[in-house]
């Protein structure tokens, strides 16, 4: 058997729909189309009064979730691409996330967003939003870099209490494949080491994992061992296992597909660089995409964002600081 | 002419009532924010004031005819009254303007934005709109789990908010899913300082509901009996699945936007209109002339209003303050996510 990081997705939501009556999709063209990536391809089918198509209407979206999450439902809320978010970013932020703060009503609600570039998809339909979401206090932002953890995490979105954004990568949904969906599995909140090496540290999570692991075996031929954290959840950030992985390495380079400015590379630098100084061994590095919206043409697209390549260059540079 | 005389002759019984109840509400909330509004002056309330005068007859006779319990209400800055009509005790109100540890966000916010979603009253945030995709996922998780019935939502808007995208969306998505949700527009004239014309270029708002597929009516929003009874028609109509209602009701704020605000904006002309007159004023004189209360009645109303407000007051200001270093600084419900 082999199952996509898309399936893995399709999978967890149609388990969460079986088990709890309460979890219901609403989405654009989610119910009997399947999603515009086919994630909800056949919950329709199963479960026609609980996978429900929305009108194009972001901001309605999310309040409608955080609406029926104080009635005590748990609303997943797909967004046809991580892009369009952005216009129901006043609820998610200032409904959703203050909801528990301010009135002590839990608010169980997972927002998915498909994230991230593939080849032609252009500055509208390549957006990573993590770091948005993580500013504001009462979100938790999970970006899953496997089949498995889009499985296992998914589901533990769904169960949460608080609202979380799922980060889901579009570049991973039919490339990356695993022959089953995981029994036991790590928390959500806890990094995980996925190679481990002694001359740096790549701090990394969703598709640039893949790209800092096939640097990593680039260099594996030339005698150097790198270690690689994915941090799977952005936020929280698991810090002791990021902490532990430099403590042994003494050189750190953070990785993230989004924009260079602010964002996960700069807090878990800036977080390195006050909480673990004396583990370095060598300044602290970061690498994002080039600071411009995401290109379109495939050529431009590779050159903008990080890539085996480019991970490879830094970490040697880094290496022979 | 003849048909709405007999509907009213029909009424009268229930309506004095609905009436005399919703009035009290009104007197109740005025009592108490003009007492607020004293004690902002006196430079005793951190934040803002921002007050319902003017509104308590459209605002409260919503409020007062949905069934507690039962129906949903979310109200916004100017439903002091609507807020009391729906249960909402007075304490929780002086709490909050007080700053009391006790409040029913803690401290956590302030002034109007309180509430109790447990109850049907979901707690406002600042961004206009924003509630009313709120009330239509409530209201959609209680279709979903076949305990909608015969329940209604209702979400008070002002004329200004009317323009976010938030209201568009949200109104048109209740539309779309045929929810009985209510969306009361209380025209005042102005938002802040901008008046309608810089709002929108229809007519009249609620000639929009057309467009959105959904019923609407525009009413004399200082006349109590006028506001009982066309809210009255739109609460049965959603209740028996005619989808969303719009109310616009006209009016005037009697107020600056909040209490820091002397409205230099307000014209002299516009104030002694029709729409300047004083809602609260008119019903008491509409009781009296059609005897569902006499004079001295009207009058202990307002002294009942105003023990219970020093009463709800005194407590709140005997109250403590949080306590920064025992609060429980955390924005998560979940335990594993909690610091
Ligand atoms: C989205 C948003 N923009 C701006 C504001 C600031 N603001 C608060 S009240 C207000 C005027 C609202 O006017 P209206 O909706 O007519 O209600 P009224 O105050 O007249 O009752 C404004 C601009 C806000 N709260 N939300």
């Amino acid at each position: 058997m082999s199952i996509s990081y898309l399936e893995a997705i399709r999978e967890a939501q149609s388990l969460a729909l079986e088990n709890d009556e309460n979890v219901f999709i609403y989405g654009q063209d989610v119910g009997a189309f399947g999603g515009a990536f086919k994630a909800t391809k056949n919950l329709f089918q199963k479960y026609p009064d609980r996978v429900i198509d929305s009108p194009i209407s972001e901001d309605a979206m999310v309040g409608l979730a955080v609406g029926a999450a104080i009635e005590g439902m748990r609303p997943i809320i797909e967004m046809q691409f991580a892009d369009f978010s952005s216009v129901g970013f006043n609820q998610i932020v200032n409904q959703a996330a203050t909801l528990f703060w301010r009135t002590a009503v839990p608010c169980p609600i997972t927002i998915r967003l498909p994230s991230g570039g593939t080849p032609g998809s252009g500055p509208f339909h390549s957006q990573c939003m993590e770091t948005i979401y993580a500013h504001y206090p009462g979100t938790i932002v999970m970006t899953p870099a496997t089949v498995e953890d889009a499985y296992s995490m998914l589901l533990e979105a769904i169960a949460i209490d608080d609202p979380v954004i799922f980060c889901e990568h579009k570049y991973l949904y039919y490339h990356l494949k695993s022959d089953s969906l995981p029994k036991q599995t790590l928390p959500a909140k806890s990094a995980r080491i996925v190679r481990s090496g002694r001359h740096a540290t790549v701090v990394t999570y969703s598709a640039m994992l893949h790209e800092a692991l096939r640097a990593a075996d680039n260099m594996k031929n030339d005698g150097y061992e790198i270690e690689v954290v994915d941090l799977r959840c952005i936020k929280p950030i698991d810090m002791s296992t990021v902490l532990g992985s430099i403590a042994r390495t003494g050189r750190v380079l953070a990785i993230g597909e989004a924009f260079p400015w602010g964002g996960v590379t700069s807090e878990i630098i800036s977080r390195i660089s006050s909480e673990g100084f004396n583990l370095l061994d060598a300044p602290p590095v970061r690498l994002n995409s080039i600071d411009t919206p995401i290109p379109y043409h495939p050529d431009l697209w590779r050159y903008h964002r990080p890539t085996a390549s480019s991970v490879e260059e830094e970490l040697r540079k880094l290496i022979r600081e | 002419m003849a048909n709405s005389a007999n509907q009213n002759q029909k009424l009268n019984g229930k309506l004095s009532t609905i009436a005399v109840d919703t009035y009290r509400w009104m007197v109740l909330a005025r009592t108490f924010e003009d007492r607020i509004s004293n004690i902002y002056r006196a430079g005793k309330i951190v934040g803002g004031v921002y007050v319902g005068k003017g509104q308590e007859a459209f605002s409260a006779s919503l409020a007062s005819q949905l069934m507690k319990g039962q129906d949903i209400y979310s109200p916004l800055i100017r439903d002091m009254a609507g807020r009391a009509a729906f249960g909402e005790p007075l304490i929780d109100a002086a709490r909050t303007y007080l700053g009391s540890a006790q409040g029913p966000s803690v401290g956590r916010d302030g002034n109007v934005h309180r509430g109790n979603s447990q109850e049907g009253m979901p707690t406002m945030i600042s961004h206009l709109g924003a509630m009313i995709s709120v009330v239509c996922g409530m209201l959609f998780a209680r279709r979903l789990r076949k305990k909608l019935n015969t329940v209604v939502g209702a979400a008070c808007i002002g004329d200004g908010a009317t323009s976010t995208g938030a209201f568009h969306e949200a109104l048109n998505m209740a539309a779309v899913e045929k929810l009985p949700l209510i969306i009361s527009i209380a025209n005042n004239q102005f938002a802040y300082s901008t008046p309608t014309d810089r709002q929108f270029a229809c007519n009249e708002l609620v000639d929009r509901a057309a467009g959105y597929g959904v019923n609407g009516i525009n009413i004399n929003g200082t006349d109590l009996v006028e506001c009982i009874e066309g809210f009255e028609k739109v609460i049965s109509l959603a209740r028996a699945g005619d989808g969303p209602q719009i109310v616009v009701g006209n009016l005037l704020r009697l107020s600056g936007h909040g209490e820091h605000d002397d409205a230099p904006y307000v014209s002299n002309e516009m104030r002694s209109s029709d729409l300047g007159q004083d809602c609260l004023l008119k019903a008491k004189n509409k009781i009296i002339e059609e005897s569902w209360c006499t004079e001295n009645e009207c009058n202990e109303i307002q002294e009942q209003a105003t023990v219970e407000v020093n009463a709800a007051i005194a407590q709140a200001e005997s109250e403590k303050g949080p306590n920064p270093y025992s609060h429980d600084w955390n924005a998560y419900s979940s335990p594993s996510f909690r610091k």
